[in-house]
């Protein structure tokens, strides 16, 4: 009895230090303490657990453990900054496939109702979790195409197994001792994860992660009914709140509903041509360095295609100099810039950009008037126009960072070819645009060379 | 209170709790939030070891030590790796 009493009083502790450390996240100085308390969180929750007197071996557990832990740490250690999203998609998949095994494992022949109903959620949302999760890393990390996969008939089939998986819950909860109507249920919950991500495209993927991250905390928030555990309740839907959060955002940042990123994507993008008046004008690396040169204001907005070609050490590199010479350089992020929430963020701040000089979009968008030089590099829909001018545009609304308000305006842009989105932007027309072609890498390099 | 109800109060709670820090959290820390969520929901690990523990070789031990494995990549990978990030992030000094 003494013991069940300080298990429980470590799971107290443990809610609390996640709590504590969660609100730490609030801010760039306390955020790296936070995550210290919230893992001495975790450690005293697995030591109160371990405490538990059905425990009589500890082989498995360790061994678990130690293999589990390895792996974490080697991937943790190794994983590129660039990489980070295809990183969380795995590690998200992981802990619904965890939640998910820990449901089954609980299925014990005097089950209650309400028990035998939630083992049935941390399953369902689990598997889900677990394959949609593997669907997204494959996108991210291109092993699979990242292009939205539709096919004719995909609402049917959608449809057609979300009432296999509501029937087979039903058929298991009136008889939970036949397992094969559970295995019906694992199947089409496994199935429905991989259906639900193939339709979004790669441009998508910031809501796809932060919704499967949210998914991932309801799995184990189920799996916490499922088991009557207090502890994996609190952590869970601290995550799943989490998720939701980062989800909303995201959407707002794209004006489009959570719906309609997950049923719709970019397929129908209508053909008719919005007519785009003026011409591209380039510049070349040496012209640039002298409009540079002059400048007293900069901005550097950047987008997916700066992780593509790893340009963020040489961009830090011009930033520096611009500074020696000068001028003041900030850095205008776009909530759904990269492919994953935050993503632009950790990549300057591993090449050692200042958390301070990282603004917002709501915070650079009133500066852009005083603005000498905007460079844009590796983004296009983030900074198109015409989500304000183009009413027949299919982003028209989405808040965009207004950079042709800058007195000039640089484009780093490998080719012609339009954004993820497949969306004429007519931000490359502009009278104060200045196409820079070529690898964003390479280009940036250029000038670091013109300056030094 | 016992049983189903208590743990939905729980959940009810957290939830609210979950909506009012993560609100607070800037925009230029969402991926460490994000990796640093990742690893709470290793937690699972806690309802895991004991389904892993019992000793017996039965289904439901090796699904426990299989939710023990996969959790714990979770929880030391995600700790691990939000923590690497977040030494990235340094103010500006003058």
């Amino acid at each position: 009895m003494a013991i069940e009493l300080i298990t429980q009083l470590g799971y107290v502790v443990a809610s609390g230090l996640f709590i504590f450390g969660l609100k730490m996240l609030g801010s760039p100085a306390t955020a790296r303490r936070g995550n210290m308390v919230s893992a001495v969180g975790m450690l005293v929750a697995v030591i109160s657990a371990l405490l538990d007197q059905g425990i009589v071996d500890f082989t498995y557990i360790a061994a678990g453990m130690v293999v589990g832990g390895a792996i974490g740490a080697i991937a943790a250690r190794s994983v590129a900054m660039t990489s980070m999203p295809e990183m969380v998609a795995l590690f998200n998949g992981l802990g619904g496939a965890a939640s998910l095994l820990v449901g089954w494992a609980a299925l014990s022949p005097d089950s209650g109702a309400f028990t035998l109903v939630t083992i049935v959620l941390s399953i369902l949302i689990g598997g889900v979790t677990l394959t949609g999760s593997l669907v997204a890393y494959g996108k991210l990390s291109e092993t699979i195409g990242s292009g939205a996969v539709t096919f004719s008939g995909q609402q049917v089939v959608n449809s057609l197994v979300v009432l296999g998986i509501v029937g087979g819950a039903i058929m298991f909860c009136a008889n939970p001792t036949d397992l094969s109507w559970l295995y019906v249920v694992i199947g089409l919950a496994l199935l429905f994860g991989i259906m639900a991500v193939i339709p979004i495209g790669g441009a998508d993927m910031p809501v796809v992660i932060s919704l499967l991250n949210s998914y991932s905390g309801l799995a184990a928030c189920a799996a916490g009914f499922a088991i009557n555990n207090n502890v994996l309740i609190v952590a869970g839907s601290l995550v799943g709140a989490s998720g939701i959060i980062l989800t909303q955002i995201m959407c707002k940042a794209m004006n489009r509903s959570l719906s309609n990123v997950l049923f719709s994507g970019f397929a129908s993008v209508s053909t008719e041509e919005a007519v785009v008046e003026g011409e591209i004008k380039p510049i070349s690396v040496e012209d640039a360095y002298y409009v540079l040169e002059a400048a007293t204001n900069v901005a550097v907005i950047p987008g997916y295609g700066m992780a593509v070609a790893q340009a963020q050490h040489v961009v830090k590199e011009l930033t520096e100099l611009l500074e020696n010479n000068g001028c003041e350089v900030n850095f205008g992020i776009h909530p759904v810039a990269g492919r994953m929430p935050g993503h632009m963020n950790v990549l300057l701040a591993e090449a050692d950009v200042p958390y301070d000089q990282l603004l917002e979009m709501d915070e650079i968008n009133p500066r852009m008037e005083t603005v000498d030089v905007a460079i844009v590099i590796g983004a296009n829909d983030v900074v198109n126009p015409a989500a304000r001018e183009v009413e027949s545009s299919p982003i028209y609304g989405m808040p965009v960072i207004n950079v042709a308000d800058a007195r000039t305006v640089f484009v780093l842009k490998r080719s012609m070819a339009s954004g993820f989105a497949g969306i004429e932007n007519p931000l490359f027309y502009k009278e104060n645009t200045r196409m820079l072609f070529g690898d964003a890498k390479e280009s940036i390099g250029g000038l670091v060379r013109e300056f030094s | 209170m016992s049983g189903a109800e208590y743990l939905l109060f729980i959940l009810m709670l957290s939830i609210f709790l979950g909506f009012e820090l993560i609100n607070k959290v800037p925009a230029t820390l969402h991926t460490p939030l994000m990796s640093g969520a990742n690893a709470v929901s290793g937690i699972t690990v806690v309802g895991a070891v004991a389904l892993a523990g019992t000793g017996s070789e039965t289904m439901s031990m090796w699904l426990g030590m299989g939710a023990v494995t996969l959790a714990s990549i979770n929880v030391v990978g995600g700790y691990m790796v939000t923590d690497r990030m977040l030494s990235f992030f340094k103010k500006k000094e003058d």
